[in-house]
């Protein structure tokens, strides 16, 4: 069987704009969350984890772009470029391209936006990406909900797999918007305040946004240092409710079980889950009941939604990539906003950043429509003892 | 490129017909999508009240899953390891220009989460799973256009790797009155050889 790896990396978000200045955020636990006013895209203040605008234009212009881009394709085109130019991969028809993202350049829709509303089509993002850079192959647009992040992990491994190709660039990225604040507002999903996964006194999401990339590999030569194997993946519908995640955790139980059996690991070794923890009631205890269901409960577990917010369709990735270099760090990070816990069955949250010798991680998520992703990652070779 | 798999059958929902397999099984001329696919449930006696929440993309998708699933006499009693794998061009984009609408004017603003969980391309492949009771795999694409060599290889490597034993898939597309839905099921059963020419040629069909 053919392996496949995560390589290198980026992150462009409102802790940085790269893993490595993010992770060190992660690791002085600083959060990106801050209350924003703006009553153009929500009528009351809201909490949110924002780009910074200039910061973002400097990046971008340094590549000299020929055209107008949204705001979302400078975001994934900034984080894209570093990715391809730290690989050093030459772009051809064996090279893929993965877009991973819930509702792309939805502000396109706007009547306010400068830009017309056929950049609302997700295709067209696929397309600005792909152009830009001139890979070979026509983009792969994903948009699974707020799994995408990590089932693009897990195509882009089968993509390896098949021996489609031998080498998959992954981006995503979604971009906090009048849009999806209104919407999950409507569902008075949203918090008041700094969001607290898995805590008694949660009380909903932040939206925030972010674009993450990655080199996903079949190549063990010149791999990052950081880099892991994925030794495992699976996704599975709860097949109950379009909007509510299901009381017994089934679909996340089984992505679970599923991605264990086909990495032939056993509950008792993984070392850390890198959770989805939103913050929501229902969400947070439908997974304290998967993990349990899974033999997973004491296993120290994050949520990274403090840090960043819920960046929907790029949570999956980043929160990858924040777990490699957790594995590489040997290093367990705090899950902000947690205090006490909130959910009927044990989890073990970690409540204080901790150095530990870590080889293996299990990152999960779950989405509308009864989504769930589980993919089991295993550090490749290198490890930085600071144990 | 072929596999170990077959075709063993497809619908089409377009230009105000259904069908199976090739043969038309409805067709109702001169009516909007709204009108179309109400006819069509009622024709295929669906008798499934959610049916009627749903947003146009989901009744699309989910009457041409079901003409298919149905054809097949589940045991429902028992697991059906039925993978879903589906794709189109405008995304959720119908029900994103509602959810717009009912934002754009601060005068006029009434977003409802009715609406909004609707707003995401995948939505259909869960009301698929609920009725079918698929604890499976599902993913939704986006292509520019009908892409079959995407759809033969992801299906592939679903089967190959057991993480299915058979895969819904297909494209649903749907703007306004403009509607295509194109499924297929691949599984060891049938006599039509699973590779991208005869996805291709059904799809043109």
């Amino acid at each position: 069987m053919i392996k496949a790896y995560l390589s290198y990396n980026n992150i462009i978000s409102s802790l940085g704009f790269n893993s490595e200045s993010v992770v060190k955020n992660i690791h002085n636990e600083v959060s990106g969350l801050q209350l924003i006013k703006d009553n153009k895209a929500l009528p009351e203040p809201f909490y949110s984890a924002l780009i910074d605008s200039e910061a973002l234009e400097k990046a971008f212009l340094k590549l000299q772009p020929k055209t107008d881009y949204t705001r979302l394709e400078k975001m994934m085109i900034t984080s894209l470029n570093e990715v391809l130019q730290s690989s050093k991969i030459k772009l051809n028809d064996r090279v893929g391209l993965i877009v991973s993202t819930t509702k792309g350049n939805i502000d396109a829709l706007d009547k306010n936006n400068p830009f017309p509303k056929e950049r609302a089509y997700l295709s067209e993002l696929g397309k600005n990406i792909q152009e830009f850079f001139k890979f070979e192959n026509e983009a792969i647009v994903v948009s699974n909900a707020c799994v995408s992040g990590i089932l693009s992990v897990a195509i882009a491994k089968r993509y390896i797999q098949q021996n489609t190709y031998d080498h998959v660039f992954i981006v995503s990225g979604d971009v906090v918007t009048e849009f999806i604040l209104s919407g999950f507002n409507s569902f008075q999903a949203l918090s008041q305040e700094p969001c607290k996964p898995y805590d008694k006194n949660r009380t909903g999401i932040n939206i925030g946004e972010v674009a993450a990339s990655i080199l996903v590999t079949k190549s063990s030569e010149n791999l990052a240092k950081e880099a892991v194997e994925i030794l495992g993946e699976s996704s599975c519908n709860d097949a109950n409710h379009i909007s509510g995640p299901s009381r017994t955790g089934e679909g996340l139980y089984r992505s679970i079980k599923l991605a264990l059996d086909q990495a032939n690991l056993t509950a008792q070794e993984i070392d850390y889950i890198s959770a989805h923890g939103t913050a929501t009631m229902f969400n947070d205890e439908m997974e304290a009941i998967a993990f349990n269901r899974m033999q997973l409960q004491k296993v120290p577990l994050n949520s990274l939604k403090g840090y960043f917010g819920h960046t929907l369709g790029a949570s999956g990735l980043l929160e990858t990539i924040v777990g490699m270099h957790s594995l590489y760090n040997n290093t367990l990070y705090v899950s902000k906003g947690f205090d006490t816990i909130g959910v009927t069955k044990p989890i073990n949250v970690i409540t204080k950043t901790t150095s530990r010798e870590l080889k293996t991680f299990l990152k999960t998520a779950s989405g509308f429509g009864g989504c769930n992703t589980a993919i089991i990652l295993k550090k490749s070779n290198q490890t930085k003892n600071h144990v | 490129m072929s596999s170990n798999y077959n075709i063993t059958s497809f619908c089409h929902i377009k230009n105000h017909q259904v069908s199976l397999n090739g043969t038309v099984v409805f067709s109702e001329q001169h009516v909007g999508f709204s009108e179309f696919i109400k006819a069509a449930y009622k024709h295929q006696k669906t008798n499934y009240p959610k049916f009627f929440k749903m947003d146009h993309l989901s009744k699309l998708a989910f009457l041409a899953a079901d003409i298919l699933l149905k054809n097949l006499k589940l045991d429902s009693e028992k697991e059906n390891n039925i993978a879903l794998v589906f794709s189109n061009k405008a995304a959720s984009l119908d029900t994103d220009i509602s959810h717009q609408k009912a934002i754009q004017h601060k005068d006029n603003y009434f977003p409802s989460p009715a609406v909004f969980v609707y707003t995401l391309p995948n939505i259909c492949l869960g009301e698929i799973s609920i009725k079918y009771k698929l604890y499976t795999e599902n993913s939704f694409f986006i292509f520019e256009r009908f892409n079959a060599e995407h759809l033969f290889s992801y299906t592939n490597s679903l089967l190959e790797t057991n993480k299915a034993k058979s895969v819904l898939c297909g494209w649903v597309e749907l703007e306004g009155d403009n509607y295509e839905a194109f499924l297929y099921l691949v599984s060891k059963e049938g006599h039509l050889q699973h590779n991208t020419q005869q996805i291709t040629t059904l799809y043109n069909t």
